[in-house]
């Protein structure tokens, strides 16, 4: 297909599926927390409320982790068709992480979903809120697992190296686990799925306080509380998330100094290094054209000091590095939107403290407009973090080219077309569903999936009264 | 440590042959659910049919990732032999997954009637295809895959054989059967009557499917048929044949009497058992015919025994909140009232 080799399709598929996949996920997680919190103080305050917004967020709830099930179905199996060099040289180690996910959260989550969404008239109260919280708990325990196996390929220890395989062979557990790298990630991760649920709520319920305003109605109950819980959480997680994200550079500077330099789009080694802002990394070259920079701030930001020596790629040989240009913009990308979410938080705090959080148009607005930055970051995040680790599987160990599959181009060729239609299909499908849920307000005694239909619900559906339902069969 | 890379295999293969006939089980009938779209047309039946699974479906799935991570966990040389071999059929399994599991989902959200034959269609022709391509997976892996050190050495169109497709054919009619038997057992009225009469056809078609593939498999390999057909080891696989033919007639009992709805679905379960367990007989000890063993395809002892520590304490964990969840949901589902 337009002469591209197998290797760089079988990238560019995973590219395309994990990148499609981990929006899902996130969400589910952020949303997830969401709901138990609102469960919770619904039971702990009786405020009729918070159980509306618990049961409007529910609905969106299923059809998200619906189509993360689903695409994420597909990544599990991705690791055998495009990569099974890799997955049989790092699968000793990778393997049995992926499978204490599925045992400790998947099963957790799936399980415990059925009586979440539907199992509010059938269980006890506290039942219910157990089940929630145990879906949630499985997202993060999901979460954890992932996070720590995708660390251990940046930041791998705790293996020896089979001689006549050539396989990792796990050595120690815990190590391997508890890898240098995992910590910040988790959190760096964990922190950005709240952002995105953060965002994503905030827009919606700047969208229906604007909608308020317009036609001259005070905005009910729900929304406002809504808004103000998105707020509160922006304003909490942002900040802190500059931290964590600052606290993985010097991370990832100390583990993979290569991958800083690409990012930072440097390429001599230097002490009182400037902070490019913007500038086109040149691969060819060797330079970083159109650079606008501050001077000192690089070696200070990533060292905490100003003479700190920053890396530049040109210590290592071409073949060793990972493409500047995506890393530099995409770096960029997620840093001015961590920044920006920031800002919102510490705007949403003044007008609080003023009284006018409902009022202000500007904050509605910026608000609904930056429904979609959370995700934005992330995938910026991961592109920065994945394409980062190249030209390696295993940093510093395993190459991308060693780890692909003996498959047939066209084999691929056909999976990368039907992926595109079919996601797209998903996406578009989904994307409609969440959008036309998102147009309706929370209100007064909102209907939860099993009480009203035609719902997915569980055997309870009252089809036969609705005028709709024999559409279709007679 | 000998010891252990013997026998931690043979643990493993056990528990991973039950996880994948765990997802058999539980995603087949759903699957067939899907299938039984085609016929069935009444919008109300449909969300009926729907509803009996709708809490569960998604634990259900879940067996097949467990099935994917503990093979790669565990044998990643067969995942990594077997995947690359099926590349085709796993590709289309999964997206007809997707299209069946999003159709599901979405279904239900639709609010004109064309759009919800639209993702009506996605969830029954994604459950269709499923269903056929699992069948050629088994069906490939059955006939034997080519490998020359730990690497597929075949060609992308292997599993391209009238005998791996005839058993996606046989899959599908099965997985209908367990679907049309499971709705028996979870409906009442003119939609269990519908479904008593689908799976008297079933029925029939799946034992023919049965039959015909059997003797197939026997003369696919020597060593196949050398298995069952050499004193002293026909005596003890003997029972199995003996077992389907009585099974089979439960199944039939069962659906000639009325006031017996779960026997029909229990019996059919009880073939399915049979069927994986005459594969079994098969091709072990290999985990990858005809040429790699479970002890070749193995991940180090070290890796097998991590995964052992949990699975002893985590499996029986979810095998009971799975049938809590069933449980909860429990009961016959009708179109015009609530469970209770």
């Amino acid at each position: 297909m337009f002469g591209l080799s197998a290797l760089f399709l079988a990238r560019f598929q995973f590219a395309f599926t994990v990148g499609f996949h981990i929006v899902f996920p996130a969400f589910s997680i952020g949303l997830a927390a969401y709901l138990a919190v609102l469960e919770g103080l619904w039971l702990k305050t009786g405020r009729g409320a918070y159980l509306d917004l618990f049961k409007y967020w529910l609905k969106i709830f299923a059809i998200v982790f619906a189509m993360g099930v689903v695409s994420g179905l597909v990544m599990s199996y991705e690791f055998g068709t495009n990569w099974s060099q890799f997955s049989q040289k790092a699968g000793p180690v990778l393997g049995p992480m992926l499978a204490y996910e599925v045992m400790t959260a998947f099963f957790l989550e799936a399980g415990f979903l059925g009586v979440m969404m539907f199992g509010l008239n059938r269980v006890g109260k506290g039942l219910h809120f157990g089940s929630t919280c145990m879906v949630s708990i499985g997202t993060l325990i999901s979460m954890s697992w992932i996070l720590s196996s995708n660390s251990w390929m940046q930041t791998p220890q705790g293996y020896i190296i089979d001689e006549a395989t050539g396989r990792f062979l796990p050595k120690d557990w815990l190590q391997i686990i508890f890898n240098p790298s995992f910590p910040y990630r988790l959190v760096h991760m964990g922190l950005a799925a709240f952002l995105c649920v953060a965002f994503i709520v905030a827009g919606v319920g700047g969208w229906h306080l604007l909608k308020a305003r317009r036609e001259g109605r005070e905005p009910s109950e729900q929304v406002r509380l809504m808004f103000s819980m998105a707020m509160w959480l922006a304003a909490i997680v942002s900040p802190i998330q500059v931290l964590a994200g600052d606290t993985q550079g010097l991370n990832t500077l100390e583990y993979q100094p290569a991958k800083i330099a690409a990012m930072e789009g440097d390429w001599e080694s230097e002490g009182r290094a400037p902070e490019i802002l913007f500038g086109i990394p040149d691969m060819e070259t060797e330079t970083t054209k159109y650079r606008v920079e501050l001077p000192l701030v690089g070696s200070l930001i990533l060292t905490h000091s100003l003479d700190g020596k920053v890396p530049g790629l040109k210590d290592y040989p071409k073949e060793m590095r990972p493409y500047s240009p995506l890393l530099f913009f995409s770096f960029r990308i997620m840093v001015a939107l961590g920044m920006l979410m920031a800002l919102v938080g510490v705007w949403s705090l003044l007008l609080r403290w003023k009284g006018r959080l409902y009022d202000s148009k500007l904050l509605h607005r910026v608000a609904l407009l930056m429904s979609p930055a959370g995700f934005i970051a992330l995938l910026c995040g991961w592109i920065t973090t994945e394409v980062g680790r190249q030209p390696f599987t295993v940093y510093g160990l395993l190459r991308t080219d060693e780890s692909a599959s003996p498959v047939a181009l066209g084999s691929i060729e056909t999976s990368m077309v039907a992926f595109v239609i079919v996601y797209f299909i998903v996406f578009v499908g989904g994307m409609g569903i969440l959008l036309n849920a998102f147009r309706h307000e929370p209100h007064n005694n909102e209907e939860g999936p099993d009480e009203h239909q035609p719902h997915m619900s569980a055997g309870t559906t009252q089809v036969s009264h609705h005028p709709r339902s024999h559409s279709l069969a007679e | 440590m000998i010891e252990s890379a013997y026998w931690l295999p043979v643990v493993w293969a056990v528990l991973a042959a039950t996880a994948i006939f765990q997802y058999v089980v539980l995603d087949g009938f759903d699957l067939g659910i899907g299938v039984l779209f085609l016929k069935e047309r009444n919008h109300d039946h449909r969300n009926v049919m729907v509803n009996t699974v709708a809490p569960v479906w998604d634990g259900n799935e879940t067996w097949m990732i467990f099935g994917g991570a503990t093979l790669y966990g565990v044998f990643p040389v067969a995942y990594g032999t077997i995947l690359p071999a099926l590349y085709l059929p796993i590709l289309f399994m999964l997206l007809a997954l997707i299209l069946r599991g999003v159709g599901f989902e979405f279904r239900f959200k639709m609010k004109s009637s064309a759009s919800q034959f639209l993702w009506d269609s996605a969830f029954c022709g994604g459950s269709i295809v499923a269903s056929f391509m699992q069948g050629i997976i088994l069906g490939t892996l059955v006939q034997g895959i080519p490998t020359k050190n730990h690497v597929f050495v075949g060609t992308p169109f292997d599993w391209f054989t009238p005998f791996a497709l005839f058993c996606g054919l046989a899959v599908t009619i099965g997985y209908t059967l367990l679907g049309s038997t499971w709705l028996i057992w979870r409906c009442e009225g003119e939609l269990q009557k519908t479904m008593r009469r689908a799976s008297y056809g079933l029925g029939v078609l799946m034992l023919l499917c049965i039959v015909i593939v059997s003797v197939w498999t026997l003369n696919l390999h020597t060593t196949y048929m050398d298995r069952w057909l050499v004193w002293p080891q026909i005596a003890l696989i003997a029972p199995v044949p003996v077992a389907t033919v009585v099974v089979a007639a439960g199944l039939f009992l069962g659906l000639r009497h009325a006031p017996s709805q779960l026997l029909p679905f229990v019996a059919t379960l009880l073939l399915f058992f049979l069927c994986f367990t005459g594969l079994g007989i098969n091709i072990w000890p290999n985990i990858v015919p005809p040429s790699i063993t479970i002890w070749e395809a193995s991940s180090p002892p070290q890796s097998q025994a991590f995964l052992l520590v949990g699975a002893m304490f985590l499996l029986p964990i979810i095998l009971a909140y799975t049938v809590y969840s069933y449980y909860v949901f429990r009961g016959k589902v009708t179109a015009d009232h609530h469970y209770h």
